[in-house]
């Protein structure tokens, strides 16, 4: 094998091990961006050694081994630095020491849920929703600052600003980067749940810029959900936001006509929908109903992506089951987009004039701006015959709209309504 | 990028040969690092070729073969779908299966070919063309 295959193949097998690696690592250093750099020392020791000793048998443990050998050193020589140049620092020495002694006798506990603190750590609510989001493709997802910057259409250095910023912040909260236990874990997960989650409505729903949908960012966010699912199998939430961007997926290929333009849901070819995404997706949601997770709100938002996806034909959706789940997830989950959401499923079941009906009770102020509510008024209106206030809800919506694309969606619409 | 994944027969799998406990124990093992690491995305063993048949083609004709097939090394054995980045990847993981079989044995990557990579052109009309296929399904 030529050198550079050689780099090649232990650089594949490094970003395998990555997450687990830095996980473990900032557990024992508390400190995230001390544990990137130990890992990365890490893999500079694999690419002297292993060209010459071939890839060991378990190279995950070499790479930790290595790297924890490293962080020991480094205390160390922080702890007799300490000693040396101050007497008052003669506390903290010992405590350095102490701090050494519990992690050379820790070397062996293998816990092996460094992957799901880190995970936690990345997504912790002393940070902001950006900076968690930021920090998981970072940490887990193993993406370049780069590679993050462009999926969020944003500079690079605002990007490397943010991870910089998070990790300090981090820092100086002084976590236990562990995986929470008891009452705070499910306020933990949910965050989680959320960073996971708004990750891959950035991909399925671009808010910005000249693509309707980034499928990497999608894959990315899915990625993650079936870790965290590997990794926690017996949380119902967690597989339910699993069959929520499973099912969302599977239609991905499907969303964008031959134009380039987003198609609804009853104009999709249904061929295009991965049928393997959406098997996983239906078993995923089984798994959060058995768990005993029906009610949660990703297991809600799932099943009404079922109803979609169990429909073989547009014809064929059972509406009056979605109207049903929405009355349900307006219980749990309430917010004004639901009740817009509930509004189009009426529609759908009961005529245009149960939608139109609904929305007359939505919260107005709290969707202002909110480009999807004139658009369902408008779809309401025209199936209703009333063209004029059809196309005027249409124009509104297409003003209101960041995304081009759906701007000129919108624009169509209200042509078609004539006059 | 999707990829699938074959474990290539051999002559103790043609045969029906159980799996040793230690094997399936570590294949076992194996399968939930995949899952845990968000790669794996289904996949399954399958029974000797002796109980599998082939449709032959030629033009209009269609004949029936019954296992078991000759060209053992051909054969695939089991099979899983991966989600990976890259076929790096995917063969970095390969490598850390434990070897399926008591000899030596083989396992082959294919990468899943992609809606885009039928072209532009191609890709909807080939979509359309299923769908309507799959609408007459009910009425049967």
């Amino acid at each position: 094998m030529a050198a550079s295959d050689t780099h090649r193949a232990i650089e594949t097998v490094f970003r395998i091990e990555r997450a687990r690696l830095v996980g473990g690592l900032a557990r024992m250093v508390r400190d995230v961006d001390l544990a990137e750099e130990l890992a990365q020392d890490a893999l500079l020791a694999a690419l002297c050694e292993w060209p010459r000793t071939g890839v060991p048998q378990n190279p995950g443990a070499w790479l930790t081994a290595t790297a924890r050998r490293r962080a020991i050193d480094r205390l160390r020589r922080a702890a007799m630095l300490t000693r040396k140049h101050a007497e008052i620092g003669r506390d903290l020495a010992e405590e350095s020491e102490s701090h050494v002694a519990a992690l050379e006798a820790a070397l062996d506990d293998d816990v092996g849920d460094e992957v799901l603190s880190l995970i936690f750590t990345a997504c912790h609510p002393v940070l902001s929703p950006d900076a968690r989001a930021a920090l998981t493709l970072r940490l887990i997802g193993g993406l370049t600052t780069d590679e993050i910057a462009r999926a969020f259409l944003a500079g690079e250095p605002t990007i490397a600003q943010r991870i910089v910023r998070a990790k300090k912040t981090l820092r100086e909260a002084g976590l236990s980067y562990e995986v929470p236990r008891g009452g705070e874990r499910a306020e933990r997960l949910a965050s989680v749940l959320e960073v996971i989650y708004l990750i891959f409505n950035e991909g399925y729903a671009a808010t910005a810029g000249a693509d309707l949908t980034r499928p990497a960012l999608c894959m990315e966010a899915q990625r993650l959900g079936r870790i965290l699912a590997g990794l926690m199998p017996e949380e119902p939430e967690v597989f339910g936001l699993l069959a929520l961007m499973e099912l969302q997926a599977s239609r991905l290929a499907a969303r964008l006509g031959p134009d380039g333009m987003l198609l609804p849901l009853t104009e999709q070819n249904r061929a295009r929908w991965d049928q393997l995404l959406i098997r996983r997706g239906l078993a995923a949601l089984a798994r959060a109903e058995a768990l005993g997770g029906a009610r949660g709100p990703y297991a809600l938002q799932a099943a009404l992506a079922a109803c979609h996806a169990r429909a073989r034909r547009a014809e064929e959706t059972d509406w009056a089951r979605i109207a049903a789940l929405y009355d349900t997830l307006r219980e749990v989950m309430p917010s004004p987009v639901v009740d817009l959401n509930r509004a189009i499923a009426h529609s759908m079941a009961f005529g245009p004039e149960a939608g139109l009906a609904l929305l007359a009770a939505i919260d107005r102020d709290a969707l202002r701006n909110y480009a999807p509510l004139p658009a369902a008024r408008g779809d309401f209106l025209f199936r209703s015959g009333r063209l004029a206030e059809a196309r005027q809800a249409f124009e509104e919506a297409a003003a209101l709209t960041r995304n081009e694309r759906e701007r000129a969606f919108l624009l169509k619409r209200a042509a078609a309504c004539g006059g | 990028m999707r990829v699938m994944v074959m474990v290539k027969a051999t002559k103790d799998s043609e045969a029906g040969a159980i799996p040793s406990a230690e094997l399936l124990e570590a294949m076992g093992k194996y399968n939930e690092e995949l899952i845990s690491a968000g790669v794996l995305l289904t996949g399954d063993g399958l029974k000797p070729s002796s109980a599998g048949k082939r449709v032959a083609f030629d033009g209009p004709n269609r004949s029936i073969i019954d296992g078991p097939f000759a060209e053992t090394r051909e054969l695939v054995a089991g099979f899983w779908l991966w989600e990976v980045k890259d076929m790096d990847e995917a063969v970095a993981w390969v490598k850390r299966c434990p070897n399926p079989m008591p000899g030596p044995s083989e396992i082959e990557i294919r990468p899943v070919v992609d809606a885009t990579d039928f072209g532009e052109e191609l890709a909807p009309e080939f979509g359309e063309r299923l769908n309507r296929l799959r609408e007459r399904l009910p009425e049967r």
